[in-house]
């Protein structure tokens, strides 16, 4: 039995046991039902004990990253200036960005907050980690249908280290047709990881104050190689 | 397992102000405090709490006690339709009966006991001419209820819209009917039902009281009083595993296959501030009923509790 000690609002306090039949249960549910997000979302909250903590010191230590831990950003349609951003030049972070919300039909509004998380700082990284998650995306030129997101998927494992990437990475493919599998292993992985290993951490990147800079010059600034001439 | 000094916890007797009709009424703001689970709430708020637990679950309410009891819920409801043994033409009120389990035990029992009433008819009528057993059927017109009826009641509209499409789907119709009410005030008259069951719904109504007086008001002099609730278990060591495995991992469960850990927390801690087995008898005698008696199963996990009207 817990006490009720809310860190944050929507925190449900939990016990190691808990955590562990959570991360379990969440794993199998994920995988039965893909169209589970949530169950995806409280994998990552529940084994995300070792890689959190260390994604948040990579942006104490940074000092963009130090200034989004300091003022908190959510990417919300609420905080977007959407009507701004479609009217930046081709080519732009902002404009690349709404275009690809627009083809893909997703919306940043519809991302889970943590629930299962015990400190509230930690919360937050991994929330912003999901809102970027779409910025993500169009960094890496990549839709949302199950290879592109098996593909940001190994991006983000390398890069952030949460098991729940590393077993979306491993686990997403298993559900695509032989010729994708094999553009998958040949091209879009090796480049992912190679782009993952080399760019500076994505969370490091104050992306509100970004919105004008072409995307090719963030790529370059942050490490990422230019993507693999494949249709996903 | 019985919770510490828990505020608001014996809500029957010591509850002041007006009676809780309709929302209503002259209450104050703040009302009288009650428990919702381990929180303490206004009596408003906790019925409004409590709707929205179950608008939420209903859906996947089937899928999660299977989960959570392991499929022993269903022997359970067997058990309390058995120790009920209607008789064609017995007719149930079933209250805060949502998806319907009860009600459609409810009739398979009777339809059985009915068949084998009229297999035992037929083989009377060997001896019978013609004419008589002609005669006969024209009476009868094989009534596979034997006029039998379960109405079903409860106060949440997504529980009954669940219980409908799975009647449906089961092919239940003939008997049942469906009706959107309050336990604690009915929309039925006096003295009209011959027996009362309210299977895991006593421990979500709001003023216990009330439900057990209007149960007495709407059953028939001789009308039975059924009660089938989560109960207390006495077993220390039994105690121990029990909790652990209600809060560790039923809100799990909850999350996992429902995606609700909130509600299935409510379950479990609205389950440790229910009245244990002997304060639910007297309360059941306060409310006028007789020979009242109460039945432990698994050992006191779940309770059974009987009562007449005399």
């Amino acid at each position: 039995m817990e006490g009720w000690h809310q860190l944050y609002p929507g925190h449900i306090p939990t016990s190691p046991l808990q955590k562990a039949l959570l991360a379990a249960g969440s794993a199998v549910m994920a995988l039965y039902d893909p169209y589970r997000h949530d169950m995806v979302a409280v994998l990552g909250e529940t084994t995300g004990c070792l890689a959190l903590p260390n994604l948040r010191d990579k942006m104490k230590n940074h000092p963009e990253g130090h200034r989004i831990l300091q003022e908190r950003p959510r990417i919300h349609l609420s905080t977007l200036d959407m009507a701004r951003l479609q009217g930046l030049p081709e080519g732009s972070l902002g404009r690349e960005y709404v275009r690809f919300l627009e083809d893909n039909k997703v919306s940043p509004d519809t991302r889970m907050p943590p629930k299962f998380v015990d400190d509230e700082e930690l919360a937050y990284v991994i929330q912003r980690y999901r809102e970027v998650h779409d910025l993500m995306h169009t960094l890496l030129g990549m839709p949302t249908n199950m290879l592109g997101e098996v593909v940001v998927k190994w991006f983000e494992a390398v890069q952030t280290g949460l098991p729940m990437c590393v077993l979306g990475a491993a686990f997403g493919p298993v559900r695509l047709s032989t010729r994708k599998l094999q553009v998958l292993a040949t091209e879009l992985v090796p480049w992912a990881i190679r782009s993952g290993l080399n760019a500076s951490c994505v969370l490091n990147v104050y992306y509100e104050q970004r919105w004008e800079q072409p995307v090719e010059s963030l790529r370059e600034e942050l490490g990422i190689f230019p993507p693999p001439a494949v249709r996903v | 397992a019985a919770p510490g000094s828990v505020p608001g916890r014996s809500n029957r007797s010591a509850v002041p102000g007006p009676s809780p009709v309709g929302g209503t009424g002259a209450r104050l703001a703040a009302g009288p405090e009650m428990h919702f689970g381990f929180q303490t709430v206004t009596e408003e708020e906790r019925r409004e709490k409590i709707y929205q637990v179950f608008e939420n679950v209903a859906k996947k309410y089937d899928v999660m006690n299977d989960s959570m009891t392991l499929g022993i819920h269903r022997v359970w409801k067997d058990i309390l339709v058995h120790k009920m043994n209607p008789c064609p033409g017995t007719l149930l009120l079933d209250v805060a009966g949502g998806t319907g389990d009860i009600a459609f035990r409810f009739i398979n029992y009777v339809r059985s006991v009915r068949q084998r009433q009229l297999q035992r008819k037929l083989k009377h009528h060997q001896n019978l001419s013609w004419q008589e057993i002609f005669e006969s059927y024209q009476k009868d017109e094989f009534n596979s209820l034997g006029d039998s009826q379960v109405v079903v009641c409860d106060i949440n509209r997504e529980m009954l819209k669940v219980g409908k499409q799975k009647a449906e789907h089961l092919g239940y119709s003939e008997g049942l009917s469906w009706v959107l009410g309050n336990a604690e005030e009915l929309p039925f008259d006096d003295d009209k039902f011959d027996v009362y069951t309210i299977a895991f719904g006593i421990r979500n109504v709001t003023r216990i009281d009330l439900a057990l007086q209007e149960a007495y008001r709407v059953l028939k002099p001789g009308g039975r009083f059924l009660c089938l609730e989560f109960s207390h278990v006495s077993n220390p060591l039994l105690s121990r595993l029990y909790d652990l495995y209600s809060f560790q991992v039923i809100p799990v469960l909850g999350e996992v296959i429902a995606g609700d850990w909130r509600s299935y927390q409510y379950l479990v801690e609205s389950i440790r501030q229910f009245p244990p087995q002997e304060e639910l008898k007297v309360m059941i005698e306060d409310a006028g009923f007789f020979k009242v008696d109460y039945e432990n199963l698994n050992f006191g996990i779940v309770a059974i509790h009987s009562g007449f009207k005399l």
